[in-house]
């Protein structure tokens, strides 16, 4: 079952297209994690996260200028070539101004008919932050049910929740076998599985991600893991990159197996849940995505990442990180020097590499390799 | 050939000696018992008054921008924060104020003054986190507070502004007004305060009213000139003194405008830029003056500081007009500081790069311009935001549009003579003839 989440990852429009069609159910593209999915599940319109090809192009030059991020010209790319031309909406929480600029591109020259700009607080670590946010979800609830044509009620909502809790939760346990030694799933393949969530409905991605859980119980992959690497970064759907490093060990002396990572593709997305305790269900999303893992651009004045960074490595007792910056992402850039610091005052070695999702992956291996080298000259050493 | 009568600005000198006296109150802030402040320029500025009228500030775009014009030493800090590991992309006024802590050195001489507390506001990527990490630089015991004005477009941009939105940045003033009596030990005044915003409000208004004096042809002041005018709005906008002086330079400006005293006495055609310049390298208005072309001023110029109001049915900018009345407390005062800074141009585009076009538009009609010349500006992505937009929305509406990359805070990023190239092509393009010798 787990093939099905890289199928899903290659065919996401012919999945999407087919998925409208057989239900009916309108679609709205997504750019940013900061989208609250539960709010959109609640009216039945399925939200999709719209992520890039990792192919050069050349269409988004006279709409962004390039000391912009790869990412957010590659995900605009998408939409000038038509690839999302079924979409009947498009939507962003209010994230970095790189993405925006994708979003307010698309939205002056692929106009799907119905966009929304969502207010997201920035100050997360305020406590004006929930009820202002709770008001802006009035507002595009409001928006949400002139696309969908019905009324969203407190039961609609929390049934939205209870969908991405659920696909929340099976993710995080199915990250639980990453803690073991010799993972029975490889970063690979997980990341093919949080991609896929991104473009299906929840509860269709839900039953195989159950069945995959209870497959890895028994799973074993004949493979020897290497160093164990954490990857923290931005938007980092790098596959080609993970699969590189993690089959290093079958040509090279050193191999490693990535068994956690601190990006907003995987763990930053999906790592908490709504709290259902909560009476108010749009208090309670609302509560969800300003306190959930943040982004850099939201993570001020204190830096709250780095002791969250610091518990995954250590609960995933990793040999090494692999910090990586998506050229040219502000947010980031801020912080790396202090997470290489923090990190390595904590023991973690980390390496630096600075990405561009459309360049080739090919030069990182060698780079890739030599950090794992020095991860292993540390335990001759000692 | 000078068509049009010039003379320098009487206020010249006097605007010189506030920008100095600004820096060394601040260096010497704490031989007087003074705080030190630190935040962005378009921090609220007005609510730390509350502490007492030995509040100092620097602000940390002007400050980038001081460096920067210092070549030399701009390069010496950008290595310091490159050496530290920060990478060169980013915001090179942050990389010059970072670099500055990193070397010690103060550009206006002596080591860098250690501040008490950092006081600022986010809405680009950049604002809370430039600040987050200069405090941390600095020995990580110097509080930060942070007030997030990301809190959406002001009308006509959006169909209102909704009070839960001003309510937001209101409350986070007023949480941070018990914050700073917490970290400073001292007692809030709301008397001061209530002073300080009015100020605020003042600087602001009067800064536009004398930009929109620039409409008159030929143009009383010069992009060139209007750096050192606007900057006292980036220093401290609630700084009675300053307030005085835009009054003071208001009331110059209309003499000028009455008398057609022109900045640029070749004045033969009007063009407008977007955002920050080169700042190492403002001789480029020179050269744009020597073909007889004079820079009326930009958003940027016009409302970095300065308060307006978008008229979508007239294409208009207008300033915003004073409230009616003073705010007679801490909470009145709170919000309306927060609906007046909500409404700033230079906010508006972090929504759409389309609410800045219309802006953008309206300032080359109104203000009859020629051309446009954008600088598309490595070191920032707040004000490069949506740029390549504003870019084809402007060309859409059948203005004159010519582009140059460099960096305002970099010099490594900008190359002179390929700018001036580009200047010669498009200034022959609007029928300007290439200056003898």
């Amino acid at each position: 079952m787990i093939e099905k989440f890289q199928e899903w990852y290659a065919n996401r429009h012919e999945y999407q297209r087919e998925y409208k069609e057989r239900t009916g159910n309108k679609i709205v593209g997504y750019f940013c994690t900061y989208t609250p999915e539960e709010i959109f599940y609640a009216a039945d319109v399925l939200p999709v996260r719209i992520l890039g090809s990792h192919e050069p192009q050349d269409v988004t030059e006279p709409h962004i200028f390039s000391m912009f991020c790869p990412f957010c010209r590659d995900v605009l790319a998408q939409g000038l070539k038509g690839k999302y031309d079924y979409l009947d909406g498009i939507t962003i929480g209010q994230s970095c101004l790189h993405l925006r600029q994708t979003f307010t591109s698309w939205e002056l020259h692929r106009n799907p008919g119905w966009s929304y700009f969502l207010h997201m607080p920035n100050h997360v670590q305020s406590k004006r932050a929930i009820p202002f946010l709770v008001e802006e979800y009035r507002l595009l609830i409001k928006k949400i049910e002139e696309l969908a044509g019905k009324e969203i009620t407190d039961d609609d909502l929390r049934q939205g929740i209870d969908i991405m809790n659920k696909v929340r939760r099976v993710m995080k346990e199915i990250y639980e076998f990453r803690k073991k030694d010799n993972p029975p799933i490889t970063g690979t393949e997980a990341m093919y599985m949080t991609c896929a969530q991104f473009f299906t409905d929840a509860r269709e991605f839900l039953p195989v991600a159950e069945e995959v859980k209870r497959g890895l119980t028994a799973r074993r992959l004949d493979r020897d893991q290497g160093k164990r690497i954490m990857l923290i970064g931005s938007e980092n759907d790098d596959i080609e990159y993970i699969n590189m490093i993690e089959t290093l060990g079958e040509r090279e002396s050193v191999g490693c197996t990535v068994v956690v990572e601190e990006h907003c593709t995987t763990t930053r997305y999906f790592w908490d849940e709504v709290d259902t305790d909560i009476d108010d269900p749009l208090r309670a999303i609302a509560e969800r995505y300003v306190l959930r893992t943040p982004c850099p651009s939201k993570d001020w004045p204190k830096r709250s990442r780095l002791q969250r960074i610091l518990k995954l490595a250590k609960d995933f007792r990793v040999d090494g990180a692999i910090i990586i910056q998506q050229k040219f992402c502000d947010p980031h850039e801020a912080d790396i020097p202090f997470i290489r610091r923090f990190l390595e005052d904590n023991g973690i070695p980390t390496y630096f590499l600075e990405f561009d999702v459309t360049v080739a992956a090919g030069p990182f291996a060698i780079r890739t390799e030599a950090f794992l080298e020095t991860l292993e000259a540390e335990e001759d050493l000692f | 050939m000078a068509r049009y009568p010039t003379e320098p600005l009487k206020c010249w000198a006097k605007a010189k000696e506030l920008r100095d006296g600004f820096y060394r109150d601040f260096e010497q802030a704490h031989d007087k018992g003074g705080i030190r402040c630190i935040g962005s320029a378009w921090a609220l500025d007005a609510v730390t008054m509350g502490l007492g009228g030995d509040v100092y500030w620097v602000t940390g775009e002007p400050y980038g921008a001081s460096c920067a014009y210092n070549r030399s030493l701009s390069a010496e800090f950008m290595t310091a924060a490159e050496n530290f590991g920060f990478s060169r992309d980013l915001c090179s006024y942050m990389r010059n104020y970072w670099g500055s802590i990193i070397s010690n050195k103060y550009p206006f001489g002596g080591p860098f003054p250690k501040v008490d507390f950092a006081y600022t506001q986010h809405i680009c990527c950049s604002h809370a986190k430039w600040y987050q990490n200069a405090c941390e630089l600095e020995g990580s015991d110097i509080p930060l507070y942070v007030i997030d004005v990301g809190a959406g477009a002001y009308p006509p941009f959006e169909p209102e502004m909704y009070e839960h939105r001003v309510r937001y940045v209101a409350d986070q003033m007023l949480d941070s007004i018990e914050w700073m009596e917490k970290v400073t030990g001292r007692t809030y005044n709301d008397e001061l305060f209530l002073e300080a915003c009015w100020n605020d409000m003042r600087t602001t208004h009067t800064w536009a009213k004398v930009c929109m004096l620039n409409r008159a042809v030929p143009a009383p002041l010069d992009e060139k000139s209007i750096y050192s005018l606007y900057v006292l709005g980036t220093l401290q906008k609630s700084r009675g003194e300053f307030a005085d002086f835009y009054e003071e330079l208001l009331e110059e400006v209309e003499g000028r405008v009455e008398r057609g005293i022109a900045a640029v006495g070749n004045e033969q055609a009007r063009v407008m830029t977007d955002a920050q310049p080169p700042w190492g390298f403002l001789k480029i208005y020179r050269y744009l003056e020597a073909w007889g072309a004079v820079s009326i001023g930009s958003l940027y110029t016009f409302g970095l500081e300065g308060m307006w109001l978008y008229d979508e049915g007239e294409n208009d900018l207008r300033p915003r007009p004073m409230p009616t009345e003073r705010p007679r407390s801490r909470e009145e005062a709170c919000m309306m500081l927060a609906d007046w800074h909500l409404s700033k141009p230079e906010y508006q585009h972090f929504y759409s790069p389309e609410y800045k076009t219309k802006m953008m538009d309206a300032i080359a009609k109104r203000w009859m311009c020629d051309g446009i010349i954008m600088h598309y500006n490595r070191g920032c992505e707040g004000l490069s935001v949506g740029i390549a937009e504003n870019r084809l929305g402007l060309l859409k509406r059948g203005n004159k549009v010519m582009t140059y990359e460099g960096n305002m805070g970099d010099e490594r990023e900008f190359d002179l003579t390929a700018t001036e190239t580009r200047f010669d092509i498009f200034l022959e393009g609007l029928g300007l003839k290439r200056p003898e010798g």
